[in-house]
């Protein structure tokens, strides 16, 4: 018994990591806090691919993390420049400040 | 073994993750976030996925979270300042409806019969994830080079200075 991990604690792991990141991505109101936290949430359903990857004893599982990572490196890359622009324009990096869209 | 060790990481990971939204300075989220990245990379081990764990080692906690520390310090990004604690309220029952609700699936769909044991699944190397990535996943790698490319231009217009005209 104590020799095998039941496959319903890692996805209960990734569930609670998911809902920390949504957590980060609502009340958070530093923008590259936000975007980590959205980080956070890619990096728990990875593990629910190679999890579920496991389960089936299936290999495209970790494909599919492989996609994700690459996108969220894609994603960093683009985010973060817009980051940069944002506070070049503006000189701040509070969420509450930047809402020229809303009205 | 296997328990102790996935107690052990699971926790880490879990603690980290609390830090990265209760921090208030980013590079401590940071710092907090590699945290849950290596313990993940441990985790990832643990089902045998050798390849992934290497790659989130690399390319997550080395690549993206130094491009996220090198943009904090860059814009020498302060502690926030919190306004109120307001949004606690509805925020954390809803977060543990969330996550009661989340276990309760987990535990009705996935009674414990799939057991995980390290070693378990072998399929999981270098050698395996390349025969997969350029047989059945050929058309998904090469979009991604696109994919890559577009990020690149659209990192650079973004990020340049302003020519005079």
């Amino acid at each position: 018994m104590m020799n095998a991990v039941p496959i319903s604690w890692f996805l209960t792991l990734s569930a609670i990591l998911f809902a920390l990141g949504v957590a980060g991505f609502l009340f958070r109101r530093n923008i590259i806090t936000v975007f980590m936290s959205i980080e956070l949430m890619l990096n728990a359903v990875n593990l629910s691919f190679v999890t579920f990857s496991y389960q089936h004893k299936e290999v495209s599982g970790h494909l599919f993390t492989f996609f994700v990572m690459v996108v969220a490196a894609a994603e960093a890359a683009v985010g973060l420049a817009i980051i940069l622009t944002v506070f070049k324009g503006r000189s701040t990096l509070n969420i509450d400040d930047v809402n020229s869209m809303k009205n | 073994m296997d328990v102790i060790l996935f107690l052990i990481f699971a926790l880490i990971a879990v603690a980290c993750a609390i830090n990265v939204v209760v921090q208030t300075h980013p590079i401590s989220s940071a710092l907090s976030l590699v945290g849950v990245m290596g313990s993940l990379a441990v985790l990832y081990l643990l089902l045998g996925a050798e390849f992934i764990a290497a790659a989130q080692v690399i390319v997550y906690a080395g690549a993206i979270m130094v491009l996220f520390v090198f943009v904090i310090m860059l814009l020498n990004a302060g502690a926030e300042t919190r306004k109120g604690r307001s949004y606690l309220i509805p925020g954390a029952p809803l977060l543990i409806v969330f996550l009661g609700l989340m276990a309760f699936v987990v535990q009705r769909i996935f009674p414990d019969s799939t057991m995980v044991r390290f070693g378990g699944f072998t399929g999981g190397g270098p050698k395996d994830v390349g025969t997969a990535l350029f047989t059945t996943y050929l058309l998904p790698f090469e979009v991604t080079s696109i994919l890559i490319l577009v990020a690149i231009i659209g990192a650079i217009v973004l990020a340049r200075k302003e020519i005079d005209q």
